[in-house]
């Protein structure tokens, strides 16, 4: 039952914060702020007490809280919500990053703070939906039912920004390509329940039932290329990436720290979780491919990032080249992998909501993202430039970061799989350190603009930027708290993917 | 006798309402009360239905049939009208002209759509459709003085004057070929003679004439026109009884009549589904004006709605049924709420009705429930998860997958792509604030009005199905198992 307080948590804070907007501007972001700590101590409470000592070998599933209910029998749909390590992470994450982002928005936004907030808590509702269902129907509906108040996010609180692009065409563009997609989602879902009915006889969507559902290998090629290409929109991998840089642009602050910290992590965790257990053979057999796409994505990213001007799109594009780690470790398939994507996606969302928060900051003082009107910015502002370097510098993978942490094992682990991929990749890593000098040379060095101070950091800006530093700096230096927690569920996961892999070397 | 006089006790009642309102306003005219007898008349049917659903299927005559099915579309109709009686009431309390025919003319058309949804027989077929249709032509031009009003009203009179004379030669000439008019008849001589041109050219002709009403591509032109200048009950009315009722018929067509299971014949439907649909979300994308976009996405709705019919196979039942009553609560809802913000013959409102999408502009900050009823109308057209909408999409490719058709679902995920686009754009608007736009509102007393209570429960209940679906599936699964011939 606790699983489903986890959900209803923010939905309900999301509800008190529209409702106490009649008190004033303080009263939602209280609430909310409240409502997200609880979810995170509720979570924490969970992690201490839980045991996540490995799965049997062979076992197909490793969880640790389960809760089910009947919903819609006439197609054996459940309300089925299970936890396991990843996704207790996740939500950990999930959490942390919700009460970040309603700090950050303090003072940022000042209109219709409720309805705001609102927004912010459902989305946080629906990703946790998303990180607990194993009813393939309850995922898709809560899949597709964060997109709408992402919408808003975007759409009503955005910047109006640079070059003519407005903020709802950049939320409808968000909207329409994650929608589009899902619904190629839906269609092998769909695919998949009718594969195992015309086998057993039976409709389900549960995730249990349907792994290990006998079908043509033809089928399961098209079936998870249906799970893979909306997946691949979210995440995003390089054809499909076209919304991220428009909607990271124009979204408020917030908006952006929950698209960078969690939003893309629904996506390599719908792949863990999803497209790699149930088509592993198929996984198997599209693996080259994907991590082509990751290589691609890396370098794509880190490119596009030098030729930025706009602070926020810049970062954007670095994402596309950290999703590409990611990509490359999940088609690897190895354990080390596997738990090296893990570690990467906390890293990822630490050091790029680190980012995110740091360039709100700054225009909230500057009142432009536009990092030809910056420069000289060291010596002006208090603090903040220091905090900037640690971000960047975790995000070009300095070892002491956690960002280290994950690409080293991704890179590692995907060696023995993949030595050539790896070894381009790496050259990803000097692109990687290109761009993150960028930032610093653009906008902290150089003649500053003005010279008059335009103040330090206040209380609130100083204990949440502390509060990512640390997490950064002690998962660089000792991740096995986080790796121990994710072990069971990534041999579940790697098992199944090196098993299939077997029995296709076996078959040729 | 007895159990057939049961079974059509809707229907009779439905007649004696139209009757009795019509001998009130012989006697005297009085608004409130032409409404108030209408709603009760309706209900009653609405009881009188429900109490006959034991009976199980009976035939009355060889004309009707009043099976599970029937008593479904029944339920939809009545209740559409019943919404259509509580906007029209609080959308006319202020105009100068008669008030009272207008409810007249309602009752008349759901009569239509009763004995449309029950028939089994060109003739009642026919019948039906003329019934449904003529009182339509009044109530689009109910507010003849709006030239809007005038012109869709004329213009459904025309065109549909044309789809009749479409109807009536295709019985004539399944008639000429076969003898006879009855539905089980007519499939079993198509079943035997399939590849006759006359009788191909009949039934296709048969079909023109409905697809007009249901404004299938290419027969859809009159629509957006019509949507936009009739008044805002009458389109409401138009939108969801007079379609259901007439897709209704269209179903049972298919099983019985129309039942051809060749190839070609479903690639010829599939192809008008994928137009349809591709066409409608298309047209719709630059509408500046509300009414017309939903004219355009309904369009669109029924191109979704064909892919059922195509397949007419395993779960196409079930899927009409549900998608119907997804479509009927959610444009009950959309368009309950642009005649509650239209509110012309108000202080607040203007002259006719409030249809351009700049009217709606910051609707949010001074009607927030209005608009969330809006926001919600809207989701659930678009076929976002946690409303009804989805659950009728949900099926629609569950459909098409279990059939294999690839091509039609993939045109429904294109479709709701290109959907999606004026869906958020009409959301969005209602949430902006640009100050000294021009723009309409609702009455202030509008949430206590019976209007306003009906569109919150109707917001209420698209919010619960797409919530707690069960009951409505179980339901319909009943209805699509016992009356599968």
């Amino acid at each position: 039952m606790i699983l489903v307080w986890l959900i209803l948590i923010p939905f309900i804070g999301g509800l008190l914060c529209w409702q106490a907007e009649r008190f004033g501007d303080r009263a939602p972001r209280w609430i909310a702020l409240a409502t997200m700590l609880l979810e995170l101590v509720m979570v924490l409470g969970i992690w201490a007490g839980s045991d996540f000592s490995l799965p049997a070998q062979g076992a197909t599933h490793a969880w640790v809280l389960e809760w089910q209910a009947d919903w819609i029998p006439r197609f054996g749909i459940k309300l089925h919500l299970a936890l396991d390590g990843l996704s207790l992470l996740m939500i950990a994450l999930t959490g942390l990053l919700g009460a970040m982002a309603v700090v950050c928005s303090w003072n940022e936004i000042v209109r219709r703070v409720g309805f705001f907030h609102l927004n912010l808590l459902w989305i946080l509702g629906g990703v946790v939906g998303v990180f607990l269902s194993i009813d393939l129907f309850l995922f898709f509906l809560f899949w597709e039912m964060m997109l709408v108040p992402m919408y808003f996010l975007i759409a009503l609180w955005g910047h109006s920004g640079s070059k003519g692009s407005s903020r709802i065409g950049a939320a409808t563009k968000f909207f329409i390509y994650t929608q589009a997609s899902g619904l190629m989602m839906l269609i092998a879902i769909l695919g998949l329940v009718f594969v195992h009915h015309s086998a057993t006889g039976v409709y389900t969507f549960a995730y249990g039932d349907l792994l290990n559902t006998p079908m043509d290998p033809q089928v399961a090629w098209w079936l998870m290329l249906g799970f893979f290409v909306a997946f691949a929109v979210k995440l995003p991998v390089v054809p499909l990436h076209g919304w991220l840089p428009d909607a990271h642009a124009q979204a408020p602050t917030a908006g952006s720290v929950d698209l960078a910290g969690i939003l893309l992590k629904t996506a390599a965790y719908g792949m863990l979780r999803f497209a790699l257990p149930l088509f592993p053979e198929a996984s198997q057999a599209f693996a080259p491919v994907a991590m082509t796409l990751g290589l691609i994505g890396i370098f794509y990213g880190a490119i596009l990032a030098c030729g930025q001007q706009d602070l926020k799109r810049l970062i954007a594009y670095t994402s596309i080249s950290h999703m590409g780690f990611v990509l490359i470790g999940i088609y690897a398939g190895t354990e080390l992998a596997l738990q090296g994507v893990v570690a990467l996606m906390v890293a990822h969302a630490f050091s790029a909501a680190g980012l995110f928060i740091l360039s709100g900051q700054l225009y909230e003082r500057l009142h432009t993202r536009d990092m030809r009107q910056m420069g000289g910015l060291w010596g002006r502002i208090r603090g903040l430039p220091g905090f900037a370097l640690v971000f960047v510098a975790a995000s070009l993978g300095l070892p002491g970061t956690a960002n280290f942490v994950g690409e080293f094992m991704v890179m590692f682990g995907s060696f023995g799989v993949a030595p050539w991929t790896v070894a381009i990749a790496s050259v990803g890593l000097v692109l990687a350190a290109v761009y993150s000098l960028f930032i610093m040379q653009r906008v902290y060095y150089g003649p500053p603009q003005e010279e008059s101070s335009l103040g330090g950091l206040d209380r609130r800006e100083l204990a949440l930027l502390f509060g990512i530093v640390a997490l950064v700096i002690f998962f660089g230096v000792y991740p096995q708290p986080m790796l121990e927690t994710s072990a069971g569920a990534m041999q579940v996961v790697q098992q199944s993917f090196q098993q299939a892999g077997a029995m296709m070397g076996g078959a040729q | 006798m007895m159990a057939a006089l049961m079974a059509i006790s809707p229907l009779i009642l439905v007649c004696l309402t139209v009757i009795v309102v019509m001998l009130s306003i012989a006697w005297r005219r009085h608004h409130a009360l032409s409404a108030v007898i209408t709603a009760v008349g309706l209900n009653a049917a609405l009881l009188a239905l429900l109490f006959g659903w034991s009976q199980g299927t009976v035939a009355v005559t060889d004309l009707l049939v009043v099976d599970d099915l029937a008593r479904f579309g029944g339920v939809l109709v009545l209740i559409s009208t019943l919404a259509c009686v509580t906007l029209a009431h609080h959308y006319l309390e202020g105009y100068d002209g008669p008030r009272d025919e207008f409810y007249l003319l309602l009752t008349s058309a759901a009569a239509g759509g009763l004995v449309l949804v029950s028939a089994r027989h060109m003739a009642t077929l026919f019948f039906g459709i003329e019934l449904l249709s003529m009182p339509l032509f009044g109530m689009l031009a109910y507010t003849l003085r709006d030239r809007g009003a005038l012109e869709s009203g004329i213009k459904y009179m025309v065109l549909s004057a044309a789809a009749t004379a479409f109807l009536l030669f295709g019985m004539a000439l399944l008639y000429a070929m076969t003898g006879t008019l009855d539905f089980d008849a007519l499939g079993q001589a198509l079943a035997t003679q399939g590849s006759d041109p006359w009788l191909l050219a009949g039934a296709g002709l048969l079909l023109v004439g409905l697809a007009f009403k249901l404004s299938i591509v290419p027969f859809h032109l009159w629509t957006p026109d019509v949507y936009q200048g009739g008044p805002g009950p009458a389109t409401t009315f138009l939108a969801t009884a007079s379609k259901v009722a007439v897709f209704l018929v269209l179903l049972r067509l298919f099983q019985s009549a129309l039942a051809l299971h060749e190839n070609w014949w479903h690639d010829l439907l599939g192809v008008i589904a994928v137009v349809t649909m591709l066409v409608g979300n298309l047209l719709a994308l630059t509408q500046n004006d509300l009414k017309r976009l939903l004219g355009y996405s309904s369009i669109a709705h029924f191109g979704y709605l064909l892919v059922a019919l195509v397949v007419n196979d395993g779960l196409a039942v079930e899927t009409v049924g549900i998608y119907l009553v997804t479509y009927v609560i959610t444009t009950l809802g959309a368009f309950g709420v642009v005649t509650l913000v239209s509110s012309p013959y108000t202080p607040t409102g203007g002259p006719a009705d409030a249809s351009s999408l700049h009217h709606y502009r910051g609707l949010f900050w001074r009607r927030p429930y209005l608009t969330a009823v809006m926001t919600v109308s809207m989701l659930s057209l678009a076929g976002i998860p946690f409303t009804a909408g989805f659950i009728g999409k949900f099926y629609i490719i569950a459909v098409g997958v279990e059939a294999h058709r690839w091509w039609l679902v993939g045109s429904v995920v294109l479709g709701s792509a290109i959907g999606l686009y004026y869906y958020l754009r009409v959301m969005v608007t209602l949430f902006l604030h640009e100050p000294g736009m021009q723009s309409r509102d609702a009455t202030h007393d509008w949430a206590e009005r019976a209007g306003g209570m009906v569109v919150l429960g109707v917001a209420t209940l698209v919010i619960l199905l797409g919530l707690y679906p069960t009951p409505m599936i179980d339901w319909v699964h009943w209805v699509a198992g016992n009356s599968a011939y």
